[in-house]
This record gives structure tokens, C-alpha cells and sequence, in this order.
């Protein structure tokens, strides 16, 4: 099924408005204005936009300690988002969670998650609550090379079969788990292909394209709908940019670093759109003004913006106690 | 009202609350006696449910879609409860042993305990995981801890510890219908207890501590089981006019303070019993709050009768000797009495 007109503008928005505010943001850090950890979802657009493009609100996202990506393409604001980096009392969560922790549910987005493979039994759990409730929504676990090989990523993958959740599992090969490669660290050197041990279908697509993300997450996120079941799908995208801003990268060379801007999910996506006549590259060059626009206020005013009082500290442990 | 046991107690609070709210489900292996996989043969009318029976009935009653048996799985069992506990569902998940902890504890403690306050007071947690602690029943090192120290230490869990049938229904429902993630914790040597309990529905709140038996010469603390050990104690302590006072927190987390000042404050004397280790336990973590509290009230130091920095013996002559016994009790409540004249 073709997108639409606004359905492409849409997707290319989101895609644009989180490389703009992943290259802010680093500019920013190395300014020394956020604090803690930032890691960044540049080269991998094409993923979290190409699946989330289709999920609604009630449709459940978990991510990783990359989760700016998934944030933007699940629709959380900008300048909310912003702010929460900035840890002010305007973030998405108070301030209280920072760039790792990253959540909203009103949006669907269960958070950013500090713990490599610390996700998908939360969406699983969120698949259950869908399938338990009778609301035809899904889970959606975001999942990274290395968090693929830690133990709750696969129990969480045979309990989704066993109890026949709609849960999906986007496992986002970007090419290393912090410094160690793919390469290396997965045995079987194939991630899609476990999926059939578990006893579900896998499909593995190129993570630069966003209109192949698109269809594969389209099919399996479907069928998931329907009661079928779970499924797997390992999109490759290369990360351009370190682990974490500091990081030396001794685990790649640098021919290979230079090499990673010529595979721009962006670029792809315009060059297709525009040379197929769907958009009309003025109509592009107007989402990258806008986005720019976007992350330049949602800086400014994150900037501008009260950090939580000290009383803050204490609220939110519980819901009430005693 | 009539006389139930401890498990039968736990069944009742399950089955009334499940009637009462669609969105409660149970969790957990065998949680339904091995229902998923029952052979041809099996009788019809089997009832039974979980380890140790708390769960009987529920299937039949409730149906496979909210009482659901698992894989043995642990991080799964309980992110999943946990996930589906911030996304609308009450799970009452269940821990078969809590020395099963360390499987699983990252989604405990790092994401059901943290996302209300991580996400800035967005997401709720109303989990109930329920689990069986103790020794006694010569079960060994990996399943016979008690670990309530571990989880109280943690922000944002509570900690239940029924030490009788009467207080293991009402906590239980209570629990279910708190918003926040409980570690519910049920001595394996009790599910046999019995006591009176009323069959109509009822919520006993947390921080309320139980005062067992009213005295003024002495305030022993005691936690689960060894409320039982220490009311033993008590009794014989009478018969040497000695009348210690026996509170019953009910809860680690939150503690109730204010009735443990209150009777420190009246007393003067303090002996804690607890199961769990000594290093950072919950005896160390009272005592500590009464020193800092009620400092000029104490006419003795602080006693604590624990089980000691080792993991459980198999052997039972070992496993009597770990757990704190009445003599213990006793000794430590007569020492405290004649301070400063016999200090062990």
C-alpha cells in the first residue's frame, strides 16, 4: 500500500527533525551544556521512523540508551525532549530521567532504557496488557546488536511465542555493542536467523532505506495485530557517530568512518521521493528549515528553562507511601 | 469469619480481588499446577495451583487468558508483569523462591521499581510479586532466604511480610490494590498456620504494625515467622514475670516508626528477631533507627537475634541451629532485662 502525500512528508519530518537534534545536541555537549551520557541515533533514521510510522498512540514502544530516535519517531516533543536532556523541570519527565531514561506514555514511548536488553520484557508485558485488554495494539521492543545476545532478550522472545504476544522485535544491527563488533560478539553471525529456533518469523532488510523498513515492519506489525503472533526484524544501519561522545573508536577504521556518510537514509529517501515525483525537493528544503527552526527554540528555551527544586528529589518514589 | 489456613487465606484474597477487578491476572510458573500441559489422564477436578497451593482454583474459575502459566523464565516473568503492569493490567506475579532473585532482579529493581520515578511520576507500577521466603524446611542454601533486607534497601518497592493467615489476606488484597510495585513475601513454614479470618473481603494497610501481645517491661520487634518464635518466648518469659511487648511490622517497607517509637519510648528495652542475615539487615536497619530516635528513652543497648553471616545448612541439626529459636529469644530478652549487670 503506497504512502500517501503527508504520510512521506511526515516520515521524512521525523527523520530530518532527529538528525537535526541529534547534531544540536552534540554540539551542545561538546559545549559542556548537557549533562551525563548522550548517544546518538545519526545514519539510523531510516529504522525507528520507517517502523514507528506504523504504530499509533496505543501502540507500545521500548527502547535503548539510544532512544532519541525512537522518541522523535514515536511522536514525543521535541521540546520536551529537549529539555529533559537538559534536565529541567520542563522535561518530558521532570528532569528526573534524563537522556537515557527518556519516556511518555501518553505517547506510548515506555522510556529509554539504561540497561542493554532491559526492554523487551517490558514490551512484552505491554503486548500482554493489549492482548489481555482485547485493544488490538502491539509491543514494539527496540533492540541493538548487543543487547540481542543478552538473556532477556531471549526469554522475552520464546515467552512472546509461548503466550502468543503482539509483540515485535526490531533488532537495530548498527554494526557494534559499545566497542565490540557484531561481528565478534554474535556467534551465529546472524541475528534474524535465531528467530526461527524461537519458533517465529524473521525478516532482515537494509535500515538506510526507509521505504524497506517500512514494508517489513508494516507486514509484521500486522500480523501481530491479527493475533499471529510475534515476530522478528533486523534492520542494519551503521552508527556514525561513537558509542558515546568521548569514545576513542579503536574498533573501526577510519576509512570505514568515512565511508559511513555515503549511505544516508535521508539522502536516500530524497532522491527516491523527488526523482519518483511524490514530493518536490522544495517541499524537502522546507522540512529542513523547519526542523532546524524547531531545534534551535527547543534549545534555547531548554537553556532558559528552571532546573527541578530540591524538592523535586523526594516526589514520585511511590504513588503513595505509607 | 472461620478458621483458614495461611494458604487458603492467600487463595481467598486472590480469588475475591480477581472477582472484584477484571484487570488482575496471576503470573507465573506452574501457577496453575501444570494446567498448560495436563496429561489425558489427569482427574477433572484438579484444583491445585502454584508451589505451594495458593494459587488452586483460579484457572477453573478465571480462565487461561488471567491466570497464565509460564516458561521458567524470570527476567520475562517479571518485566513482564511489570510492563504490563504500566500499561493497564494489576499482575500478581510470582517468584516461586526468592532466592531466585538474582535471575531477574535488573526488572525488579532497576525498571518496575524506578519508571515511576525515572519518567517523572508518569508511569505507574501496580505489581504485586508474590514470592515464599524462609527456612525450616530443610530445603538448603538456594531456597530457604529470606532477603526482605535486600528489596527494603530498594526506592520505590514495598515489602509485605504476613506472619499469620488473618494478616496474609488483608495484606494481599491491600497489595493488589496498591499503585506501587510490593515484593510480597510468604514464609514457606507458615502455610499451614491457622487463624481466624473473616470471609468477606478486607485491606489491612501497610505501615500499620501489629502489636501482638502488650507489655511494659521490654519491646520485642519480630518479622514473619519469627513473630511466632518470639510470641513463644513471651510466654515463657510470663511465667518469670517478665512481659515483653511483641510488635509485629507487617511491613519493611514502608516501616511503621511511629508505633515502634511509641512502644521503645514505654519500655526502655529492645530485643529484634529476624530470619535474614546480619549484615545490612532488617534487624541492624531498626536498631539503627531506634538508636537515632529514642536514644534517651533505652535503659539497655539494642539486642538483635539473627541468623548468622552463613547460607543455610542442609543437615537439621545445621538449619535449627541457623534459625533464631525461643532459647535464643529468651536469653537475649533476660540479658537485656538485667543490663548492665550480664552482658553476654
Amino acid at each position: 500500500m503506497p504512502l500517501s502525500k503527508n504520510e512521506l512528508m511526515e516520515a521524512y519530518r521525523r527523520m530530518r527533525t532527529i538528525r537535526t537534534f541529534e547534531e544540536h545536541v552534540k554540539i551542545e555537549f561538546e559545549r559542556g551544556n548537557v549533562p551525563g551520557f548522550v548517544h546518538f541515533y545519526v545514519g539510523q533514521e531510516g529504522c525507528a521512523v520507517g517502523v514507528c510510522m506504523n504504530l499509533k498512540d496505543s501502540d507500545s514502544i521500548g527502547s535503548t540508551h539510544r532512544g532519541h530516535g525512537h522518541c522523535i519517531a514515536k511522536g514525543c516533543d521535541v521540546k520536551a525532549m529537549m529539555s529533559e536532556i537538559y534536565g529541567r523541570r520542563t522535561g518530558l519527565c521532570g528532569g528526573k530521567g534524563g537522556s537515557m531514561h527518556i519516556a511518555d506514555f501518553a505517547r506510548g514511548m515506555l522510556g529509554a532504557n539504561a540497561i542493554v536488553g532491559g526492554n523487551p520484557p517490558l514490551v512484552i508485558g505491554a503486548a500482554l496488557s493489549a492482548k489481555t485488554l482485547g485493544n488490538g495494539a502491539v509491543g514494539v521492543s527496540f533492540t541493538g546488536d548487543g543487547g540481542a545476545n543478552q538473556g532477556t532478550t531471549f526469554e522475552s522472545m520464546n515467552m512472546a511465542v509461548v503466550l502468543k504476544l503482539p509483540a515485535i522485535f526490531v533488532f537495530e544491527n548498527n554494526g557494534y555493542g559499545e566497542f565490540t563488533s557484531h561481528d565478534y560478539a554474535v556467534g551465529s553471525k546472524d541475528i534474524a536467523a535465531r528467530a526461527a529456533a524461537f519458533g517465529m518469523p524473521a525478516v532482515k532488510v537494509d535500515g538506510t532505506d526507509f521505504f524497506l523498513v517500512y514494508e517489513a515492519a508494516r507486514a509484521m506489525i500486522e500480523r501481530a495485530r491479527a493475533g499471529e503472533g510475534p515476530g522478528v526484524i533486523e534492520v542494519i544501519a551503521k552508527r556514525w557517530h561513537p558509542h558515546y561522545l568521548g569514545d576513542p573508536e579503536t574498533y573501526r577504521s577510519l576509512s570505514e568512518r568515512q565511508a559511513l556518510s555515503q549511505n544516508d537514509p535521508l539522502v536516500k529517501f530524497r532522491v527516491r521521493t523527488v526523482q519518483g515525483g511524490q514530493l518536490q525537493a522544495q517541499e524537502l528544503d522546507r522540512i529542513d528549515e523547519e526542523a532546524i527552526q524547531l531545534v534551535v527554540a527547543a534549545i534555547s528555551e531548554a537553556a532558559a528553562a528552571p532546573f527541578p527544586p530540591e524538592s523535586d528529589l523526594l516526589t514520585d518514589v511511590y504513588s503513595s507511601y505509607p | 469469619m472461620s478458621r483458614k489456613t495461611y494458604q487458603k487465606a492467600l487463595n481467598e484474597a486472590l480469588k475475591q480481588e480477581m472477582r472484584r477487578d477484571p484487570h488482575v491476572i496471576v503470573v507465573g510458573v506452574d501457577v496453575a499446577a501444570g494446567y498448560t500441559s495436563r496429561a489425558e489422564d489427569a482427574p477433572d477436578d484438579q484444583e491445585g495451583g502454584g508451589m505451594l497451593g495458593a494459587t488452586a482454583g483460579l484457572i477453573q474459575e478465571f480462565g487461561a487468558a488471567r491466570v497464565i502459566e509460564t516458561p521458567i523464565s524470570e527476567s520475562a516473568i517479571m518485566g513482564m508483569c511489570a510492563g504490563a503492569a504500566c500499561t493497564g493490567l494489576r499482575p500478581v506475579g510470582e517468584l516461586m523462591f526468592v532466592d531466585f532473585l538474582g535471575v531477574c532482579f535488573d526488572q525488579i529493581f532497576n525498571q518496575a521499581a524506578k519508571l515511576r520515578y525515572m519518567f517523572g511520576g508518569k508511569a505507574k507500577v501496580p505489581l504485586v510479586i508474590r514470592t515464599t521466603v524462609g527456612a525450616g524446611l530443610n530445603a538448603a542454601a538456594q531456597h530457604s532466604q529470606m532477603l526482605h533486607s535486600i528489596f527494603t534497601h530498594i526506592p520505590g518497592l514495598k515489602v509485605a511480610l504476613p506472619s499469620n493467615a488473618y494478616d496474609a489476606k488483608g495484606l494481599l488484597i491491600n497489595a493488589i490494590r496498591d499503585d506501587d510495585p510490593v515484593i510480597f513475601m510468604e514464609h514457606k513454614g507458615l502455610y499451614e498456620q491457622v487463624d481466624e479470618v473473616p470471609d468477606e473481603p478486607y485491606a489491612i494497610p501497610f505501615a500499620e504494625a501489629n502489636v501482638v501481645i502488650d507489655g511494659d517491661d521490654l519491646t520485642v520487634i519480630a518479622f514473619s515467622k519469627m513473630v511466632h518464635v518470639a510470641q513463644a518466648a513471651a510466654q515463657r518469659l510470663e511465667k518469670e514475670n517478665i512481659h515483653v511487648e511483641l510488635l509485629d511490622p507487617r511491613t519493611s517497607s514502608p516501616l511503621d516508626e511511629d508505633s515502634i517509637l511509641e512502644s521503645v519510648e514505654k519500655t526502655g528495652r529492645v530485643v529484634i528477631v529476624d530470619e535474614g542475615n546480619p549484615r545490612c539487615g532488617m534487624a541492624a536497619d531498626v536498631a539503627a533507627f531506634i538508636v537515632n530516635k529514642a536514644f534517651a528513652a533505652l535503659k539497655a543497648p539494642v539486642e538483635l537475634v539473627t541468623a548468622p553471616h552463613t547460607p543455610v545448612p542442609f543437615s537439621p541439626t545445621l538449619e535449627q541451629a541457623y534459625v533464631p529459636s525461643v532459647e535464643k529469644v529468651a536469653a537475649a530478652v533476660k540479658r537485656t532485662m538485667a543490663y548492665p549487670s550480664a552482658r553476654a
